[in-house]
């Protein structure tokens, strides 16, 4: 192979800063959505263990169009066909007006869709704790929004930290489909290296470096989370 | 203080829990209700504080309907103690903490006022020294001995017990059963699903024998364990008492 290996070239302008801008475009992108993930899929996961009939439906439809439509097309109908079904006006200001468009519609393409699997992650949980802790707490006089305010939660997401450290892993990996609609994150920021210096290994073993860096920090710090919460006397298994 | 008329359930439309079961509690009586795994023991005392809803019949505790929609069935569970057959202790906290929860967020009580009487409670079921345990650190035993200062810290005017004593190790039944001796000899009102015919013989009034949904027998505990009129609750006695 006749290839010119410049590792160089990552330390040099712009080139460096355009791998930390990317960075700060990836990070953006996977906290917001997770904002939105992680609020939103509670709210749904405790809906779907509710005894109301009717949170438990709306929660389940959810649950069933977001998790069964792959992430990139959910991406592409929020982007290119959203905004066409709207009145002119909203319509305008969702594709120009609106402060960073393709960021924001990324954000919330990816925290919809990944609601829908962190609904599932706390449903699990919830059901976990046991209907045993529901009937005690109910028994005392509790009402069913203290009783998954007090008891069912707390447990709940307790035993679920591994799994949540995944699927905000997950959300930070996806968060590269942004530049499909043009965000320019770690990704497109990669590419638009190579692009530039025609030197794509040393581009893309950055942008893995990047990556797994993230990633191994944001698991030693769920580790943490997971010991310090842990219950006396019981034994926690450490996050993903 | 519990009334229950012509109580039915079904599970599903073919499976039949509760079979037209009557009953009575009288203010400070204690009755214990026994019969074979699967009769519905579990599920007629779940029903008395409205955890088990019920598809027909009328239950009434200190005059109040349990089964009326305008019942505000939180603040009735809030007067009913419960205590399970697996403890159910909030697991993620302390057990002084699991004493202090009902009564600062359902009753009101400041958390000092609810910390002191957590306390009582405690040194009353014989476990002050473990107040700042957490559940997984007690025995099943001591367990079970908070759970009841849990209910008891409500001050309920009826405490219900769902086979407080089976999910125990052998040598902690007796320290569970003593704590409920003494509260039946207080004078608290009392219905327990248990299959300890000695307590049932100690502390009873009444003893309700069920099976297959039915209540079969109910007679005062000296008649129950003298002469059993059904046949099935000789049966069940003679299984249960020959060893």
């Amino acid at each position: 192979m006749n290839y010119n290996w410049d590792w160089g070239i990552l330390f040099r302008d712009p080139y460096l800063g355009w791998i930390i801008q990317g960075l700060g475009w990836t990070l953006a992108i996977s906290l917001l959505a997770w904002i939105i993930a992680f609020s939103l899929g509670s709210a749904l996961g405790v809906f779907r263990t509710a005894s109301s009939p009717v949170l438990r439906a709306l929660a389940t439809t959810y649950v069933e169009i977001f998790r069964n439509i792959p992430l990139l097309v959910q991406l592409f109908l929020w982007y290119f066909v959203f905004p066409e079904l709207l009145p002119d006006d909203w319509s305008r200001w969702v594709k120009r007006d609106m402060p960073f468009p393709a960021l924001t519609t990324a954000v919330v393409a990816i925290g919809l869709y990944t609601a829908s699997r962190v609904c599932e992650q706390v449903r699990s949980g919830i059901e976990a704790v046991g209907p045993g802790q529901r009937q005690a707490g109910r028994a005392i006089g509790m009402s069913e929004v203290q009783v998954y305010r007090y008891i069912l939660l707390p447990n709940a997401y307790r035993i679920i930290i591994p799994p949540l450290t995944s699927e905000f892993l997950t959300i930070f990996k996806q968060s590269s489909l942004a530049l499909t609609i043009g965000v320019v994150e770690l990704t497109a920021m990669t590419r638009q290296i190579e692009e530039y210096t025609f030197q794509g290994f040393e581009a893309f073993t950055a942008a893995t470096i990047v990556y797994s860096l993230v990633t191994f920090t944001v698991m030693a710090v769920m580790r943490q989370v997971d010991r310090r919460t842990a219950l006396p006397g019981t034994f926690s298994k450490g996050a993903a | 203080m519990i009334e229950m008329n012509s109580v039915n359930k079904w599970y599903g439309k073919n499976f039949q829990v509760l079979k037209d079961c009557s009953l009575s509690v009288a203010k400070g009586e204690v009755i214990v209700v026994c019969g074979p795994s699967g009769s519905g023991k579990s599920t007629l005392i779940k029903t008395v504080n409205g955890l088990e809803p019920i598809n027909s019949g009328e239950i009434t505790v200190a005059g109040t309907s349990i089964t009326a929609k305008s019942t505000n069935l939180d603040k009735m569970r809030s007067k009913i103690g419960m205590v399970f057959q697996n403890f159910e202790l909030f697991p993620h906290m302390n057990v002084t903490e699991n004493i202090k929860l009902g009564q600062t967020k359902v009753l009101g009580r400041s958390p000092a006022e609810a910390e002191t009487k957590a306390l009582a409670l405690l040194e009353r079921v014989g476990l002050a020294e473990q107040a700042h345990k957490y559940p997984s650190q007690l025995s099943g035993g001591q367990q079970q001995r908070v759970a009841i200062a849990r209910g008891l810290a409500m001050e309920p005017m009826a405490m219900l017990f769902d086979e407080p004593t089976s999910a125990l190790d052998p040598e902690m039944i007796n320290e569970v059963l003593d704590v409920m001796v003494g509260l039946a000899k207080e004078g608290m009102t009392m219905m327990v699903v248990t299959h300890e015919m000695g307590f049932a013989r100690k502390v009873a009034d009444r003893v309700v024998f069920m099976d297959h949904g039915e209540i079969v027998e109910d007679a005062t505990s000296q008649d129950f364990f003298g002469s059993p009129r059904s046949e099935r609750a000789q049966e069940f006695l003679s299984k249960i008492l020959n060893h």
